[in-house]
């Protein structure tokens, strides 16, 4: 045999029993050249250049998965952000980009399409503004379309008008979708220093400094590390590092090879693969419960953060090893309600907001899919957003916060969003207030990048 | 194209009949095959050429999928390069 029959089962094994699998294929495409003084016929042009690059995208998906025998969970779609292309628009008429974009991804098949988004690190244009203003009403309308806004980058620090509009835009969205518990902020992301290649949604958008169309794959598995880390149970941390790194390559061939199919097939150019751990909801997918592999207790308690930059950067480092194309956001993410093993520890009182917080400074992402209060006040959502967004800025990081104010209920209430999102026990917020703060509004200037301690 | 092909389940008469059979009527050469027998439980891993195949690769995979169900045993097709990749560098 040419193969090792010890190697076949130990895929066969991650696949079958460990969940390892393709967590999404996004296509990334320039909607650059689509952008035209009349809104009709850009919008046109968006929805004529999606069809006929993404045709085909969720068939080829299928046809891999059924190839190589490993499932392929999403395939999605990331566009060029709409409020650049809608801004040469005569009718700066945002909404019905977010309608377009939804219909194109219903057309393809895609269950999500990212780029309903806005780079204003530094400061707005006054289209930017009325882009940010529709966030609400497009996401309530639409059904697929999912919206990011960068507020912050290490290099120009952190726009806090932006982030005082944010506050709003939340509590709005939040409302409006207040029929499914506010479902409408699970598609909204936060950034700072956020990324041009990230294949994961809801932050997926593609970048300005990107090419014309390009295949990002994201690869996860959680389960398949914690399985690998019961085999060393007691030994030092260096071995648990050194298996973790060993498991991420793994994975990450596995993501590669899948990522140059789809691009073959697709004739469009491969770009990178996000290896991070993203969770589910589903029992034995959880990256909290690799973290009490380490050796804690629950998720949450003291400990927590130095086992979670273990993880993360060991994570990396294997995904270093194994393809020269990691890119995006590589790392673990913490997401609380996709992750059955941090709703049990914000259910048992282990895992609180400010070890959240804490712990977003070590990993990749941030403060993820957190129902919080529904009568949490805008100004306190912006400091939740300024506060990530420092860590970020100053740690020359990502971080995004995906915070859901779940109308109508409170504390010790839980929020459902269903699938793959999960639900999640609502969590206390600090109530004193920071309006004062968040109403000075400017700028945060950017870090000074020497003198580091 | 190769693949590998792998069966799991509890051990009977026939099992590398059965998949062999189908394997010759869709024209795919066997080019390897190593099976062992763990706690009852028969493990079989076959590595097969694909450039010949009559039907297209969905087709025999719904087809030894369905004999798999029909002996109760699990048989499943992946393309070769997935275990390669993994585990070489």
């Amino acid at each position: 045999m040419t193969l090792y029959n010890n190697n076949i089962f130990e895929t066969i094994r991650m696949i079958e029993k460990e969940k390892l699998d393709i967590r999404t294929i996004t296509m990334g495409i320039s909607l650059l050249d689509t952008m035209d003084s009349s809104g009709d016929k850009a919008r046109t042009r968006v929805y004529d250049k999606i069809m006929r690059l993404a045709r085909d995208l969720v068939k080829t998906g299928n046809d891999i998965e059924n190839e190589f025998g490993i499932p392929i969970i999403n395939k999605r779609i990331a566009v060029t952000p709409i409020a650049i292309i809608g801004a040469a628009s005569d009718d700066k008429n945002f909404l019905a980009f977010a309608h377009t974009l939804d219909k194109a991804a219903k057309e393809v098949g895609v269950n999500f399409i990212g780029g309903y988004s806005a780079l204003v690190q530094k400061d707005f244009t006054d289209s930017d503004r009325l882009f940010i203003n529709s966030i609400p009403q497009a996401l309530y309308e639409t059904e697929r379309v999912c919206s990011s806004v960068n507020i912050g980058s290490t290099k120009s620090g952190i726009n806090m008008d932006a982030v005082k509009m944010m506050g709003k835009v939340i509590k709005d969205t939040a409302y409006l979708t207040r029929d499914n518990d506010s479902i409408g902020c699970a598609k909204l992301v936060v950034f700072a220093n956020a990324v041009d290649d990230n294949p994961f949604m809801a932050g997926a958008f593609h970048g300005i400094g990107e090419g014309e169309a390009v295949i990002n794959v994201g690869v996860s598995g959680p389960g398949v590390v914690k399985c690998a880390l019961e085999k060393v149970k007691g030994e030092p941390l260096n071995i648990v590092a050194e298996t973790i790194k060993k498991t991420a390559f793994k994975i990450t061939r596995v993501g590669e090879l899948v990522g140059l199919e789809v691009s073959k097939r697709l004739n469009v150019p491969f770009g990178i693969l996000d290896l991070s751990l993203a969770p589910t909801p589903e029992i034995g997918d959880s990256v909290a419960r690799i973290l009490e592999e380490i050796g804690l207790e629950a998720c949450g308690t003291h400990g927590t953060t130095a086992a979670l930059a273990l993880l993360n950067d060991a994570v990396k480092k294997g995904g270093i090893m194994a393809s020269s194309s990691v890119g995006g956001l590589s790392g673990a993410f913490i997401p609380v309600s996709e992750d059955e093993g941090m709703i049990a520890a914000v259910t048992n009182g282990a895992l609180t907001f400010d070890k959240l917080e804490a712990m977003t400074s070590v990993c990749s992402v941030g403060l993820d899919m957190i129902a919080i209060p529904g009568d949490t006040s805008e100004s306190t959502i912006s400091a939740i957003i300024a506060d990530e967004a420092a860590i970020g800025v100053i740690n020359n990081k990502t971080t995004a916060v995906r915070v859901i104010p779940v109308y109508g209920k409170g504390v010790g209430e839980t929020a459902s969003f269903g699938g793959l999102l999960g639900y999640a026990p609502i969590m206390p917020v600090n109530p004193y207030s920071s309006e004062a703060f968040i109403n000075r509004g400017g700028r945060i200037p950017a870090p000074i990048h020497s003198f580091k301690n | 194209m190769k693949a590998i092909i792998t069966v799991i389940g509890k051990d009977r008469v026939g099992i590398i009949y059965n998949v062999s059979q189908i394997l010759a009527d869709n024209n795919v050469n066997v080019e390897d095959i190593s099976q062992t027998i763990m706690q009852d439980y028969f493990t079989m891993m076959m590595l097969v050429d694909l450039s010949k195949l009559k039907c297209d690769f969905n087709t025999l995979k719904d087809i030894l999928e369905k004999k798999g169900d029909e002996i109760g045993l699990s048989i499943r097709i992946q393309r070769e390069e997935i275990f390669k990749t993994m585990h070489t560098i």
